[in-house]
């Protein structure tokens, strides 16, 4: 029960776009169509569980463990960009189906903010790994959500008259904004 | 381009999140208060100055290929010291800022300006562009930080300029999508 918790508050409750601003980029910048928003969205989740995982082991058994926990940045950045690279290699080898599907979007994952503030929130809340497996699992499906209903409101809006000042980003904002105030509802469902 | 065009197109012209859209994350995140808003932004500032000198210096000795990684580096490191710096000496905005001080580090802004000058221009050029940049960045999130500060709670860097309560709704995370939406479009329409 408690692991469904963990997994329901992290998708709904703190969005990680909507209200952890976290990956706010690729939330406005790849939510144009509803089928690459769900492209990306797989991309980010298989990345982020495997990356929490890695930076989680390497972070309590060797930064915490030789006190070198202010290198924490630095590695992780590294061994994120290279995970990334590594699983876009595995990827090409074995399943060229999937490489076709995520391929794309496996590069702009490393500046996704979103992969960094999940490793780094982990190790803040003091989460133990299978927790933070299942918090990671659950802030990439809360990332996905967002983006797929923000690409689904966005394939529609070309069609309506909108000023002309608002074109292109600020009214994505404010779609985001809205839905931001939407999923406010959710707040104090899991205390 | 001399040198005061290369350090005024930051602010108005290209300002990185107003006119290019780059760093929303810490830009919606941080700007509760306009106090919060200038501190993310000064720490930004500090890293991309720093980060563009250390970058125009290397420059030519790192080979193509590795540049990306080799860039991500120099900028992690400068992103250390101000992690541990604002930890040691301002620790009350260092507790609001929290996760995104670390997170510096996949600013867009940072790689971009690395990328798109830091790496072609001399260290005098990039400290400019750096700096230029940063005030851009800087007064946008000053700006953001005090309209919802304003709206949100009626009150301006801490100071209460009236009684009760203000739109609650603008110091969450509405308010902040909603204030940068305005913004973008108004620094659309004064660049026309």
């Amino acid at each position: 029960m408690q692991y469904i918790l963990i997994i329901i508050a992290a998708i709904f409750v703190n969005n990680i776009v909507l209200t952890q601003f976290l990956g706010i980029c690729p939330f406005l910048g790849v939510s144009n169509k509803v089928k690459t928003s769900m492209g990306m969205g797989a991309a980010v989740v298989f990345v982020m569980v495997l990356s929490t995982t890695v930076t989680w082991l390497i972070y309590t058994y060797i930064l915490a463990k030789f006190n070198i926990e202010f290198m924490q940045t630095v590695t992780y950045i590294l061994v994120i960009a290279g995970l990334v690279q590594m699983i876009e290699l595995i990827l090409k080898k074995i399943s060229p189906s999937l490489y076709q599907a995520l391929g794309v979007f496996l590069p702009l994952i490393t500046t996704n903010c979103t992969i960094l503030g999940v490793a780094l929130l982990v190790i803040q809340k003091n989460y133990n790994l299978i927790t933070s497996v299942l918090f990671a699992i659950g802030m990439s499906v809360g990332f996905t959500l967002a983006l797929v209903i923000l690409a689904g409101i966005r394939e529609h809006i070309d069609k309506l008259s909108i000023p002309k000042g608002m074109k292109g980003i600020p009214i994505v904002l404010i779609i985001a904004g809205i839905l931001a105030m939407a999923f406010m509802g959710f707040s104090g469902m899991i205390k | 381009m001399n040198n005061w065009q290369n350090f005024t197109k930051g602010i108005l012209k290209e300002n990185p999140i107003l006119v290019l859209v780059l760093g929303t994350c810490p830009t919606l995140a941080t700007t509760s208060s306009a106090i919060n808003g200038m501190s993310m932004g000064l720490a930004t500032m500090f890293v991309l100055v720093l980060s563009n000198i250390a970058i125009s210096l290397v420059a030519k000795i790192i080979p193509d290929k590795v540049r990306i990684p080799c860039y991500i580096v120099v900028i992690a490191a400068f992103v250390t010291i101000v992690d541990l710096l604002m930890q040691a000496y301002v620790p009350a905005i260092y507790a609001t800022l929290g996760i995104f001080i670390p997170l510096i580090v996949v600013n867009c802004i940072l790689l971009g300006r690395a990328e798109s000058f830091a790496s072609k221009n001399g260290a005098l050029a990039s400290a400019i562009d750096g700096l230029g940049m940063g005030v851009g960045y800087t007064l946008a999130l000053t700006v953001l930080g005090a309209i919802r500060e304003i709206l949100g709670s009626l009150s301006v860097f801490g100071w209460k300029f009236a009684q009760g309560d203000g739109i609650l709704l603008f110091v969450l995370a509405p308010g902040a999508f909603f204030g940068l939406a305005f913004l973008i479009a108004l620094v659309k329409k004064i660049n026309k």
